[in-house]
């Protein structure tokens, strides 16, 4: 089961958080230090799968930006992975082309659509093309090449 | 998709930021002109982090002063919520603005409830008191007929809502799930799951709806269902076997690529349903070959469509190796489930190969012949790069531990331990490493050394079974006298060689680990006095850096010693130095080590050499002050109250406001007493026995004239804070320097030395002493996941006599919760033994009692009240049609017996033992099966007639029942005949034993027969089994109750109304007791005792108390589970009468 999701760029700082499982304020930060801590320390050789405390983590980076979801042991590792990704293309398409400041300005948002479309322990996965879809009807869910998609990655520092 | 609901919610987002829909760009130009775009940017643009808290706290001061002016309105308020929530995320604390979140909810429109409901989400946490503000609020929006208002109520619930108030809302959650849209379906499926999660009990009776869920047309709400179900198969999954087909049906469309294209990801068809229908099978096929065989087309499709190559792809091929080894085996699929894992396991991709060694780890207990393929590939990731690989590897090494390989396998493991830095990693592998070396070990010598890493590794924060079973393992021993004294020997000279290095520091367990052996066991040295030993524990009790509990440890085994000392230098040196200490546990220590010394033949009695494992006697009631009491009171002193009475004497002195039973605040002080560490007394002490004899002697004694004096109490908390500084200990732990650590860092260094295909060789080395073993049993041991290996070090098992009463119930609760891992085989074989033994003993009893048939009834209900209580009631018995062949079951083994004189003795028997309604369970032409449960004190029996319609004979006619996954069933004797008789009847009984609770579940079984040596024929049925059947009362006075009532963590309250007949407390609880089988011990005033147990013994409690027509109950047990199925139980008695 997913324990939470979080979406943290190179400097630390929290762009997106979303805990399953009640946390307290204080340890949160703590705990979001040290899983960024832990995921900058890995290279591109390692496995994108680390082990914290009793949980797993698994990361993907994309640009400064990371995204990390803590698991039980019970997951499958792979499919979280692969769930990162879709997370990600979906917020492309909405935004057509997401930075890393879409995600922070639209926290609310993302918040909204998310709860709107998710069930509470469990990934909302296969809603997300649901989502999409809704967003706009007339086109397709993905776009087989997901090229556009890299872009999507890179910040553009507006400010 | 593009209905109505849909195209509003997608809306919302762009309403937010104040702008007009328009897609997603266009608002995030807008949105720059917002407050919360200028705070946004307000951090991004500052560096330190020192600025950014002065920021915020601004903006929170800010935000404190607009929410709570009057003037703010409600679209203000929604913008200060934004804000906030931002704020929150950033770990700054913004409570304040809680109540506001709650009011933007109930108040707001559309949109500003929106955002209330979301801040609500964020903010506030299941156990929060303010969520009780919400549940209005819900249910009102609830029965909205705005749609979007009954989706956020819905996607709420969904996230967080208050246990208590869930049957509030359950009916209207209910009823959505008959909604026209699917989009409220599916969130009512999920509050549903939700609710399954946090009060499994209270959803129990919708188990069906949710089949209608899993056969949606929508694919949203039939996913949303598969949640449900895969936890609920997880807890019993003997239940869902009826439902393999349809998730078989529903993978082959998902696999087939029937569902919409916008499920498609990355043109795989849903890959997360998938996997989520994958892990259901698996868990539906376990040890059940014929619901395997179900499954087996379903799963060679998805092997063989998976083949794409992409991440998604190779999620999904894990989840079906997985599941092909989890399900009953058939061999084609392992080929292929065995090369897709090689294929995983050689990748370059790294996290393939995680996924593979994973995979390899699940599959090699069943196949180890597999490892053998690929270890050349182990033997390289255990050098990787990638701490995670290697410790995923040595983690599938762990597996396949066996008597050959152990060396190896445990000096990789300590290699890694000291590469580690990470507390939790630390604590698992030294756990494992213990399990094994106790398992494995090949000798004495390595043994100790092995343990003397873990514990100068492990230190302190080692779960505190490993040093204790190792001590227990010690003082145990083996079935080999010998042996054992080489062993205790070996770690006494070892530990006296660690002692010796200079400046060495050992983490304290380790240092009350030797302190203990050396106290205990130092009489084997040959060359070596006492004295010498007492002079090295005594400069570790001079150093500083020792704890004071360690010093407990030390001191202990220098009384120990002294007894076997000549000259005592040592001894009152430190008898001077400690008896001034500040230390007033040490100075206690001190003198009664003094006065001991000072009589030597008292000192040898109390402390007998190599005495560890004897059971003390101890007279836990004090009964040898009993004089000095009897005196006390004559001389006019009051008698003693226990604790709780006293506290409730207090609180029904000032009775005006407080309406809570007790109150909770008496526990801590009864229990945290004397803080007196292992020492003297209790250093001897391991297996805890002691304890339990003087329970047993306190339940029996009697102490007439005087009451209740200071006895249990005063007894109670020297148990329990052993317990507690067994598992105490806090410092940090320190490197050392162990003999096996030194070889393998000498070994490694040579090794970077040696050139390349020295390596190489080392490898191949490396891997014929790891794999080792594992060919010799090459053979696919598919289904035996048993440990054939034999323990090397097993422990004498000491039969236990199984005590009654809920004394040894709790003491097992504690033995398991405190028992390591490595225990766990001989712990099982313990239950079942004794399980085995009771079930024998109920045969006896069974067979007794039905032959006296007038025996005295066993129950504890008058015969009249449970003549009432037993609907059924014997005159229906006779009334209804498929009765009336009743067989009694014990005479039905040797004959068929005239029909008049099966109904007396049917009648005789249940008077007995209560028992339920006779139900046809299934039937045919031939037979017709009908079932009725006996609730017998110490089991369920369950009784299953078969009756022969046909004018036929019946050859060979069998029942049998499947096995079940909390259940253990065992069959009476007596049962199969050969043949059976035109229109006869023929019972088969077999008793049901609880093994782990549960909340409802299924028993199935078939019944086979032959007609006329022809055609043999096969019938299935099934019985539902609730808790409720293991529900016995439990007799316990009310001292008893009370100190039970301490004891126990799990408590449950709740207020019930009683209806107009019961108003009275007596007849309430009569009801209680004649529906639910409590016990009643006690009622005083408005308030009542009752308590119950469940099989075999798990007691739970349950105060009740009276204030007009509410009855609030209190339940306390033992056991998580219980009061909260209790409580559902008291309700719907309560209410339904």
């Amino acid at each position: 089961m997913i324990k939470f999701f979080l979406m943290v760029n190179k400097q630390g700082q929290t762009r997106l958080s979303k805990y399953y499982e009640h946390v307290d304020i204080n340890k949160r930060t703590l705990l979001e230090t040290e899983v960024i801590k832990s995921c900058l320390s890995r290279s591109n050789e390692q496995c994108s799968f680390i082990e914290y405390k009793d949980f797993k983590l698994i990361y993907r980076q994309y640009a400064a930006l990371f995204i990390v979801v803590g698991v039980n042991d019970t997951e499958n590792e792979m499919a979280i992975y692969e769930f990162i990704h879709n997370f990600v293309e979906v917020l492309d398409e909405y935004f057509s082309r997401v930075s890393e400041l879409d995600v922070s300005f639209f926290n609310t948002v993302f918040h909204g659509t998310w709860q709107m479309h998710s069930g509470p322990y469990q990934e909302p996965i296969d809603e997300l093309p649901k989502i999409c879809s809704a967003l706009e009807p007339q086109q397709a869910c993905f776009s087989p090449d997901s090229s556009s998609f890299k872009g999507a990655a890179s910040t553009t520092p507006i400010y | 998709m593009s209905d109505i609901v849909e195209k509003t919610l997608t809306a919302l987002p762009g309403l937010f930021l104040q702008n007009q829909p328009g897609g997603g760009p266009a608002a995030a130009k807008a949105s720059f002109s917002s407050r919360l775009g200028s705070l946004v940017r307000g951090i991004t643009a500052l560096t330190s982090k020192h600025e950014e808290e002065k920021l915020i706290q601004q903006e929170l001061s800010s935000l404190k002063a607009t929410v709570s002016a009057p003037t703010t309105t409600l679209k203000m308020m929604k913008e200060c919520m934004v804000r906030l929530i931002y704020c929150e995320m950033l770990g700054y604390d913004a409570s304040f603005g809680y109540i506001h979140a709650i009011k933007l909810a109930q108040q707001g429109n559309l949109l500003e409830k929106r955002v209330g409901y979301l801040a609500v989400s964020l903010f506030l946490h299941e156990s929060h008191e303010l969520l009780l503000l919400l549940v209005n609020t819900v249910v009102k929006d609830l029965q909205s007929t705005n749609l979007v208002e009954v989706c956020m109520a819905l996607t709420v619930v969904s996230q967080i809502f208050p246990r208590e108030m869930i049957p509030a809302v359950l009916p209207l959650i209910e009823d959505k799930l008959q909604h026209s849209k699917e989009i409220v379906r599916r969130k009512a499926v999920l509050a549903l799951y939700k609710f399954h999660l946090i009060a499994p009990n209270q959803v129990q009776h919708i188990h069906i709806k949710f089949r209608k869920a899993l056969c949606d047309r929508d694919v949203g709400v039939m996913a949303a269902s598969l949640h449900i179900y895969l936890r609920m198969i997880k807890e019993n999954s003997s239940g869902y076997k009826d439902l393999t087909g349809s998730f078989v049906t529903i993978l082959k469309q998902v696999v087939g690529g029937k569902l919409p294209v916008e499920f498609n990801y990355h043109s795989v068809p849903a890959p997360w349903l998938q996997i989520q229908l994958l892990r259901i099978l698996g868990l539906l096929g376990k040890d059940d070959q014929r619901t395997s065989e179900l499954m087996y087309d379903v799963l060679d499709e998805s092997l063989r469509r998976a083949e794409l190559n992409h991440n998604v792809t190779y999620a999904i091929l894990f989840e079906c190796v997985h599941t092909v080894y989890s399900i009953y085996p058939k061999s084609e699929l392992l080929e292929k489930a065995a090369k897709c894992i090689g294929k995983f396991v050689l990748s370059p991709k790294i996290n393939l190969k995680y996924l593979g060694l994973k995979a390899l780890t699940y599959v090699i207990q069943q196949d180890p012949t597999l490892a053998l393929q690929h270890q050349m590939t182990i033997i390289e990731c255990l050098d990787h790069l990638d701490p995670i690989i290697k410790r995923e590897t040595l983690e599938l090494l762990y597996r396949i531990t066996n008597a050959q390989n152990i060396t190896v396998i445990v000096q990789k493991m300590l290699e890694y331990l000291h590469q580690s830095k990470e507390e939790y990693v630390i604590v698992n592998l030294v756990g494992k490493i213990a399990e094994l070396a106790e398992k494995y070990a090949p000798d004495n010598a390595w043994f100790i050394q092995t343990m003397n890493a873990v514990f100068s590794v492990g230190g302190d924060v080692m779960h505190p079974d490993i040093p204790n079973n190792f001590l227990r393992l010690l003082a145990e021993g083996f079935d080999d006298e010998t042996e054992d004294q080489q062993l205790r020997l070996y770690a006494v000279q070892s530990y006296l060689t660690l002692l010796d290095m200079e400046n060495v520091f050992y983490p304290q367990r380790f240092l009350q680990v030797m302190s203990w052996v050396l106290g205990e066991y130092s009489y084997l040295l040959d060359k070596e006095m006492p004295e010498e030993v007492i002079a090295k524990l005594y400069k570790l009790l001079m150093n500083d850096s020792v704890s004071s509990e360690t010093k407990a440890w030390l001191i202990a085994a220098v009384t120990k010693l002294t007894s076997q000392a000549h000259s005592s230098n040592t001894v009152e040196r430190l008898i001077h130095e400690f008896t001034i200490s500040l230390d007033t546990c040490m100075r206690q220590h001190a003198f009664e080590l003094k006065h001991l010394h000072e009589n030597v033949e008292l000192m040898k009695s109390l402390l007998p050499v190599d005495r560890s494992c004897e059971d003390l006697v101890v007279d836990a009631s004090l009964s040898f002050l009993d004089g000095f009491v009897a005196e006390g009171l004559s001389q006019g002193a009051a008698p003693y109250k226990p604790h709780h009475q006293r506290q409730e004497e207090k609180l029904s002195q000032e009775k005006v406001l407080n309406f809570e039973p007790y109150g909770l605040s008496f526990s801590s002080s009864g229990f945290t007493g004397r803080q007196s560490p292992a020492g003297i007394s209790l250093g001897s002490d391991v297996s805890g026995n002691s304890a339990e004899t003087g329970l047993k002697e306190t339940n029996s004694l009697k102490l007439e004239g005087i009451k209740k004096l200071w006895g249990k109490e005063g007894y109670l908390p020297k148990k329990e804070s052993k317990t507690g500084d067994e598992s105490g200990a806090l410092p940090v732990p320190q490197e050392s320097i162990m003999e096996n650590v030194d070889q393998a860092i000498t070994k490694k260094d040579q090794s970077q030395v040696l050139t390349q295909s020295k390596e190489e060789k080392e490898k191949q080395l490396l891997a014929s002493s790891l794999f080792v073993g594992l060919g010799s049993e090459s053979t696919i041991n598919l289904l035996g996941k048993a440990d054939t290996v034999s323990h090397k070090f097993r422990r004498k098992s000491k039969v236990k006599e199984a005590k009654s009463g809920e004394t040894t119930s709790t003491h097992n609760m504690t033995c398991s919760s405190f028992s390591s891992l490595s225990n766990v085989a001989y712990e099982d074989d313990y239950y079942s033994n004794t399980l085995h033994d009771t079930g024998d003993k109920e045969l006896k009893k069974f067979s007794l009692s039905s032959e006296l048939l007038d025996s005295e009834s066993l129950t504890e209900l008058p015969l009249v009240e449970k003549f009432s209580y037993c609907s059924l009631s014997t005159p229906s018995l006779f009334a209804n049609n498929n009765m009336e062949i009743f067989h009694p079951p014990q005479s039905t083994a040797a004959s068929v017996a005239k029909e008049s004189s099966l109904a007396s003795s049917f009648l005789e028997e249940t008077t007995e033992y209560m028992h339920s309604n006779a139900m046809e369970v299934c039937n045919n032409e031939t037979i017709s099966v009908s079932s009725y449960k006996i609730w017998k004190d110490d089991c369920l029996l369950m009784v299953w007639s078969v009756t022969n319609k046909s004018g036929l004979e019946l050859k060979s006619a069998d029942l049998e029942i499947f096995p079940a996954e909390n259940f253990k069933v065992t069959e009476q004797p007596g049962c199969c005949l050969p043949v059976m008789e035109a229109e006869s009847t023929k019972s088969f009984q077999y008793s049901v034993q609880i093994e782990k609770p549960f909340t409802e579940g299924n028993l199935t079984g078939f019944i086979s027969y032959h007609m006329m040596d022809t055609h043999s024929a096969q019938l299935e049925f099934s019985v539902n089994l609730s808790l409720l059947d293991f529900i016995r009362p439990l007799k316990i006075s009310s001292d008893d109750f009370g100190k039970l009532w301490l004891s126990f963590a799990n408590d449950v309250k709740q207020n019930v109304k009683m209806s107009e007949s019961q108003a009275a407390l007596p007849s309430a609880l009569k009801t209680l007791q004649q529906k639910l089988r409590l016990h009643i011990i006690e009622i005083i005033g408005n308030e009542g005792l009752l308590a119950c147990q469940l099989l075999p013994s798990i007691p739970c409690l349950l105060h009740c108390r009276v204030h007009a027509d509410i009855l609030a109950l209190w339940f306390r047990s033992s056991c998580s589970t219980l009061p909260d199925y209790l409580l559902y139980q008291c309700q719907k008695v309560m209410e339904g009468s």
